[in-house]
């Protein structure tokens, strides 16, 4: 039965949402009192139904009902609870379901907020039906995750074990929050042209889902990269992957979006840019949605290799970009120029950073599309991989991090270089000092580290001044801790890629048991293999005994697991972290006798790149929070 | 001209000349920093010369395993039509398996040998590499459906 109610619900949305799409139209009209209320029920109503289906799908795999297809496909009935859940959004249908439900809760924050007035909300929802119509007529259609399977198979198929795990588990809602967060501000910029009314009311509006959208995308990246470092064995975090870079261009286009939005807001600067940007950052949301579920690149994202279903998303892409571009050229010309200001001041600031986020984002779109197009024109198959993102990506973030200090300390319309410099100086000593440490006391030492160290220091060290001195204003909203956050976060990250990339250490040893590795200033001690029952999986876990300088530090348990619903292995690291460093040990071949292939890391402040990428979601919560007017008290004024 | 058609005019400019750095920038970035993949018959159809990076795709080919004592490993990676024997220094990935798909990074070494940084495997055909099916497919290798 609850098949048939999810897919009854499904199709009911869909009519509320071609209501709520026609009435949030016309509701952009100012006479048209009665169509604007219709547009906010039905979005409710649109709401309360997409919901209602996904709660039957969860329900389907939460009681392992497989007389639905996508329940016998993807789940099983020995699976915890957790992977019962998380597999829903664990396989193709499930996971547009999710896009749906994610679309569905901030259509109804819409609705609800109000915010920009009734015209220009009436015709953010009638943007925002269209797209759910849209989505809707796509699952519907191609993607239908209610189809009955007659008769049903007495266990299903299991779920990737690749995907059972808890970092996995919580990546693709989170970074789904970010991708159709970036929806509303698509709607609310649609809005605003539509209306004619595009002063800063737009970016106003918008601005909350902006920054819900930023931090749910930066945890959402953070948390992927984390899932990939602890189980992928070799202790990477990040591959540039066309997977990876799908999601990092929207990151890039929304942290652009973010900062030009400010200007508009504040000054009316760079009104017709930050239209653009908002329906541009979407747009690359629903590519990198396109790249992924297409089947067009392949990874352990790709559920789907139908090339129907990719004809289908290339089609709803070339449909929404298209008319949010003609809709853009229609009416940009008419909105008239922004604010004037001087060559020195925050909007120059903001310019340089949006011009240098906008390179960055087209080096990565390059370098992921053009094996596509390449393979497309001449049947030619290449691979782009680290060494042209080192080239193009590399020298862009460096330049963005050497200016960052800069920009929160220049004035609005004309700024003093000079004082800002002057106020750096304590910065610019602790950058040096950072990279002369990093020179002499990094093993082995390098330029490179020297110069990381030197970079990240300046970018954390105005970060802490800057701080400074707002705490020694005493009163003011968290909000504008928003930029300490996110600029230290950055900083935070970047040390931890430096100290991971350059100082790595690595043993790759076949031991026997009682015998020990050496790597850094650890002793590994392996006490021997013993195999392991887990609920859905049987596993050899080894036990090791971790020694620094002969003192006893912890006992560490890798693994290899077999999963035999799905008949796969999977390794499982284990980690020893000392919030500094990481000592990560995965488990190997078995060499005969007990004998067994032990591969240890030691990561230098590995720990902080996923440390800098919550510090970063901090100051986009901060920002949120100041927002939504829920300010917090008064700082301590300091002496 | 007035000021502001100026100012517009040197803006339009740097843009111009930025974008087209910047395109300069890309392109020979691309152009030495990219890996075509090759099966083993392109391998052989195409004489790569010693030192040239590539991904080389194919199936493990069954029983061509060979472990040495350490950590080394020594396989063959055929598309059914030709073989390249590969050499790798690590730990196999979860998903190695003999007869399965297999992608590996790497250059031929001075002996013929084709010398890998890094293997990849996909067990499941749902995850098999197209570059990899693609290869089979035109050693004619491919079962439709099969894993």
């Amino acid at each position: 039965m609850t098949g048939e109610i999810g897919f009854l619900a499904l199709c009911l949305a869909l009519a509320l949402a071609l209501v709520q799409a026609a009435a949030g139209l016309i509701g952009a009209r100012s006479d048209a009192e009665l169509a604007r209320s219709v547009a906010s029920s039905s979005a409710l109503g649109f709401s309360v139904f997409v919901c209602l289906a996904f709660g039957a799908l969860t329900w389907g795999f939460v009681t392992s009902d497989f007389s639905i297809l996508d329940v016998a496909q993807n789940s099983h009935t020995l699976k915890p609870l957790l992977y019962k859940i998380t597999g829903v959004w664990g396989n193709h249908e499930g996971s547009m379901l999710l896009w749906m439900l994610v679309l569905a809760l901030y259509t109804s924050a819409m609705a609800f907020g109000q915010r920009g007035g009734p015209r220009l909300t009436s015709a953010a929802l009638g943007a925002q039906g269209l797209l759910a119509v849209a989505f809707l007529l796509y699952i519907i259609l191609k993607s239908n995750p209610f189809l009955r399977l007659d008769p049903p198979p007495f266990e299903g198929a299991g779920l990737n074990p690749l995907l059972q795990d808890p970092g996995l588990a919580f990546h693709p809602p989170m970074l789904y929050l970010g991708y159709v967060g970036l929806s509303a501000t698509f709607a609310y910029a649609a809005a605003a042209l539509i209306t004619g009314d595009v002063d800063a009311g737009w970016a106003r509006a918008a601005r909350p889902f902006m920054l819900a959208a930023w931090m749910a995308l930066t945890l959402g990246i953070t948390l992927g990269s984390w899932w990939a470092y602890y189980v992928l064995g070799w202790g990477g975090f990040w591959f540039w992957d066309p997977v990876e870079n799908a999601s990092l261009m929207p990151w890039l286009a929304a942290t652009a979006l973010l900062h030009s939005a400010l200007a508009t807001e504040r000054t009316g600067a760079f009104r017709n840019w930050s239209l653009l940007l908002s329906l541009g950052a979407f747009s690359l949301s629903l590519i990198g949605t396109f790249l992924v579920r297409s089947g067009v690149l392949t990874s352990v994202h790709s559920f789907a290799n139908d090339p129907e279903r990719g004809k289908f998303i290339l089609a709803m892409l070339f449909a929404t970009i298209g008319s949010a571009l003609c809709l853009f050229a229609w009416r940009a010309p008419k909105l008239g120029g922004g604010a004037a200001f001087e060559p020195v001041s925050r909007e120059s600031a903001l310019l340089l950073n949006n011009v240098l986020l906008t390179a960055a984002v087209a080096t990565v779109f390059l370098g992921t599309l053009y094996p596509l197009f390449l393979e497309a024109a001449t049947s030619t198959r290449i691979s782009v991989g680290p060494p042209y993102f080192a080239v193009t990506f590399a020298p862009i973030f460096v330049a963005l991090l050497l200016l960052l200090p800069f920009g929160p300390r220049l004035s609005w319309r004309r700024g003093d270089l000079a004082l800002a410099a002057r106020q750096l100086a304590p910065g610019l000593g602790v950058a040096l000092v950072a990279g002369v440490v990093a020179f002499a006391a990094g093993a082995p030492s390098s330029l490179a580290a020297a110069c990381a160290f030197a970079l990240a220091g300046w970018v954390i060290a105005a970060s802490v001044l800057d701080m400074r001195e707002k705490l020694k204003t005493g009163a003011l909203p968290v909000s504008s801790l928003a930029s300490v956050f996110a600029h230290a976060g950055l900083g935070l990250s970047l040390l931890g890629i430096a100290g991971t990339s350059l100082w790595k250490s690595e043993a790759l040893e076949i031991v026997a048991p009682g015998r020990s590795v050496t790597i850094a200033s650890y002793t590994l001690v392996f006490d021997g293999v013993a195999p392991f029952m887990g609920p859905n999986y049987t596993a050899a876990r080894a036990t090791i005994e971790v020694r620094d300088r002969g003192k006893f530090v912890a006992m560490l348990y890798p693994e290899t697991r077999s999963y035999p619903a799905e008949g796969q292995a999977v390794t499982k690291t284990a980690i020893h972290t000392t919030g500094f460093s990481d000592l990560y040990v995965a488990l190997g071949d078995d060499r005969g006798g007990g004998r067994y292939v032990i591969r240890a890391y030691v990561n230098p402040l590995a720990p902080f790149i996923w440390f800098g990428g919550a510090v970063m979601a901090l100051g986009g919560l901060a920002s949120l929070v100041g927002r939504l007017r829920l300010r917090v008290v008064r700082l301590a004024p300091a002496e | 001209m007035n000021p502001r058609k100026r100012r517009r005019l040197l803006f339009v400019a740097a843009l111009l000349t930025a974008s087209v750095g910047g395109t300069a920038l890309v392109l020979t970035a691309l152009k030495d920093n990219v890996l075509y993949f090759y099966s083993p018959s392109d391998v052989a159809a195409k004489h790569v010369a010693p030192g040239v990076a590539f991904h080389l795709g194919g199936l493990v080919a069954r029983g061509s395993v060979a472990r040495g004592p350490g950590a080394e490993v020594r396989f063959v990676v055929t598309d059914g039509r030709k073989q390249v024997p590969v050499d790798y220094v690590g730990v196999l990935p979860d998903l190695f398996r003999e007869g399965q798909g297999v992608v590996a990074a790497g250059a031929f070494g001075p002996g013929g040998v084709f010398t890998a940084s890094e293997v990849l495997a996909k067990h499941d055909e749902r995850y098999m590499p197209p570059d990899v099916v693609d290869a089979l497919k035109r050693a004619g290798r491919w079962k439709e459906g099969g894993s």
